[in-house]
């Protein structure tokens, strides 16, 4: 193997100018695969933590009644029920949870669980001293809903302590606050039902997503329960996991055990999620047709190193080097390549994220940003190479065939003549 | 096959295709003794080199059997032929065909090292002992390129003899040479292979050369006449 290696390094040599450019284009193709990958996977990674942090991993809310058919299974030929079988036909929903706490208390029993937190939610009219508008209010308990959500973190302006120590206090979006015109310690006036009840914004939040930041104010659930006349009930219980990645089973035990429907974060925002899967996947693909290119490039090469060193496959062949050995002289010339190609693709894989990652950019309204968010996954690396490795394999593999079935007294023939 | 390094029976080739099919070779029997030079001599076309091809397992024949040390390799498998090709067969082209990108040293080195008998050290010292005695000990890092014809056709020989075969075929080594170095090849060719008592078997046109051969056989339209 030394051996083969050693002439496959050589006649790589005698090509080194071509050779160079399906090696440059292996390690760009290598690296940008590494770079896109990375700012796509980041994004999509921060974008579901925006929504793990702001909406929890399963939300569990109105209560169903399985609607049932029943069918008979009859003995073929003599008609003859055997069996009857029960299966869900419908489901009949009743809008809230009617009881939170014996529900909470089951769901807690989940070892899966981290928190869960009762939410009474309603829409109100929400007026400043120059502004007016509409609101979605959410009535919780903020100890509760701080184990469930990132609300701590997404405070900018005010403080939580405030919103703890005073009854009346509000969270308000950071959207609906500039639309308003209004600050931490200022009044606003929430109106449902004709009935208008003064409160005082203690904090401002951001959570990045422009659809709750424009509508959402949190208030204490008691308060709640006042102003939108509903001294029962919730609408719905926030639920966090341990494991935010095992959100559709746990939803489905707990639609089996308590018969609330409950939704998981996989398919509330699957079409986010759809979108960034999309990007992900065309970027690899556009990015790929560097290495493809390349690729063909090598195909060349060989194919052409395979025709100038006839002679050489014939002389070799006179001294006993096996058509496997011929054939892993080539192939190891594409892997000679293929190897420094990808190094060098890491290496601007990596430099090429790192400096992306530090680039100033203002992102606003599936989540907030500041910079290019990145994520370091060795897993994007492996799958380059992976990548590189497909294409070098088909370039350098057809050409090492072609030199592995080449006749050597075909050859010298050829040369006598 | 006592006192025989290679022998062939019956030995039977056609080549081309379709209507431009012909037969090369016509139940040709052949055998070399060790330490014995024979020179094939022959028109062009009439089947010299294809002989010398099928007694070295580089082509396959139609028909016959050829036999060294004691086995039949024409009907052997292609591993088997190329094993006996890297221990027992040496080969010299008229047109060298050294590797352009090695040395003179790394040429003489590569089949010893396919063959993988000695160690390193033992490798680099029997291919320097080889290309002195061809006369290129002080050339021995030179690339293949820097060398001329007739020290390239040396490296050749020093090359056939890497792996002490029992057999040294040789196809016109002396076509591409001038008359001094044709006579220089000719001379070390026989004298290494005498040295080591391998058997010599030679395609040429040089009457010279065949004339100060152990054994000439002349050949006409794919026969021994």
């Amino acid at each position: 193997m030394r051996t083969n290696l050693q002439i496959a390094l050589r006649f790589l040599l005698a090509k080194k100018r071509s050779m160079a450019m399906s090696l440059v284009g292996i390690a760009f193709g290598v690296g940008f695969i590494v770079l896109t990958q990375a700012v796509t996977t980041g994004f999509q990674a921060f974008f579901i933590q925006t929504i793990l942090g702001t909406d929890g991993a399963i939300r569990v809310e109105d209560k169903f009644q399985s609607l049932t058919t029943t069918f008979a299974i009859e003995e073929a030929g003599t008609g003859e029920e055997v069996e009857r079988v029960v299966i869900e036909a419908n489901r009949r929903y009743q809008e809230g949870v009617s009881e939170p706490r014996l529900l909470r208390e089951t769901l807690e029993r989940f070892p899966e669980i981290l928190g869960v937190s009762e939410v009474l939610r309603g829409s109100v009219r929400i007026q400043s001293a120059t502004r007016e508008g509409d609101a979605q209010v959410m009535g919780i308990e903020l100890d509760d809903h701080l184990r469930v959500s990132k609300l701590g973190e997404q405070i900018v302006m005010g403080s939580l302590d405030d919103f703890r120590s005073t009854p009346s206090g509000i969270l308000m979006g950071r959207d609906l606050a500039e639309r308003l015109r209004v600050s931490p310690g200022n009044s606003v006036v929430l109106t449902y039902a004709g009935q208008s009840t003064r409160y005082r914004v203690s904090a401002i939040y951001e959570t990045g997503v422009r659809e709750i930041d424009r509508v959402r104010i949190f208030l204490h659930i008691g308060e709640s329960r006042l102003l939108l006349k509903r001294p029962y009930g919730a609408s719905l219980l926030q639920i966090a996991l341990h494991d935010p990645d095992r959100a559709p089973e746990v939803a489905k035990q707990i639609e089996r055990v308590v018969s609330h429907r409950a939704t998981e974060w996989q398919y509330r925002e699957k079409l986010y999620l759809d979108l960034f899967v999309f990007f992900r996947a065309a970027a690899a693909i556009m990015v790929s047709t560097i290495i493809i290119v390349s690729g063909l490039g090598m195909f060349n090469t060989l194919a052409m190193i395979v025709m100038e060193k006839t002679k050489d496959i014939a002389i070799l062949r006179s001294m006993g080097f096996t058509r496997e050995d011929i054939a892993a002289i080539f192939m190891l010339q594409g892997l000679l390549v293929l190897g420094i190609g990808v190094l060098a693709g890491w290496a601007i894989g990596m430099v090429s994220t790192y400096v992306v990652s530090s680039v100033p950019i203002a992102v606003r309204g599936i989540f907030v940003t500041d910079h290019v968010v990145v994520a370091w996954n060795f897993d994007h690396y492996i799958g380059a190479a992976l990548a590189a490795l497909v294409v070098v394999f088909i370039a350098s593999w057809l050409p090492s065939r072609r030199a592995a079935r080449l006749e050597p007294a075909a050859i010298i023939r050829g040369a006598s003549q | 096959m006592r006192g025989e390094a290679i022998r062939c029976d019956g030995l039977v080739r056609f080549l081309g295709e379709g209507e431009g099919r012909v037969q090369v070779l016509r139940e040709v029997s052949f055998s070399a003794a060790p330490s014995t030079v024979t020179a094939i001599v022959g028109p062009s076309g009439c089947g010299k080199s294809t002989l010398l091809y099928l007694l070295g397992l580089l082509d396959r024949p139609d028909a016959g059997e050829i036999w060294i040390g004691g086995k039949n390799l024409a009907t052997a498998d292609d591993a088997e032929r190329t094993a006996t090709r890297n221990a027992h067969i040496g080969f010299v082209f008229q047109f060298h065909f050294l590797m352009l990108e090695f040395t003179a040293l790394e040429n003489v080195m590569i089949p010893m090292r396919k063959l993988g008998r000695l160690r390193p050290a033992e490798m680099e010292a029997r291919a320097r002992m080889l290309l002195d005695a061809v006369g290129l000990g002080a050339k021995t890092h030179r690339l293949a390129t820097h060398l001329s014809g007739g020290e390239q056709q040396r490296v050749a020989i020093a090359r056939a003899l890497a792996n002490q075969p029992s057999i040294l075929l040789a196809d016109e080594p002396t076509g591409n040479l001038d008359v001094k170095n044709s006579a220089l090849v000719f001379d070390l060719m026989v004298r290494l292979a005498r040295e080591h008592g391998q058997a010599i078997v030679l395609v040429t046109h040089n009457p010279e050369i065949a004339a100060r051969c152990d054994h000439v056989r002349p050949m006409r339209d794919g026969v021994f006449v």
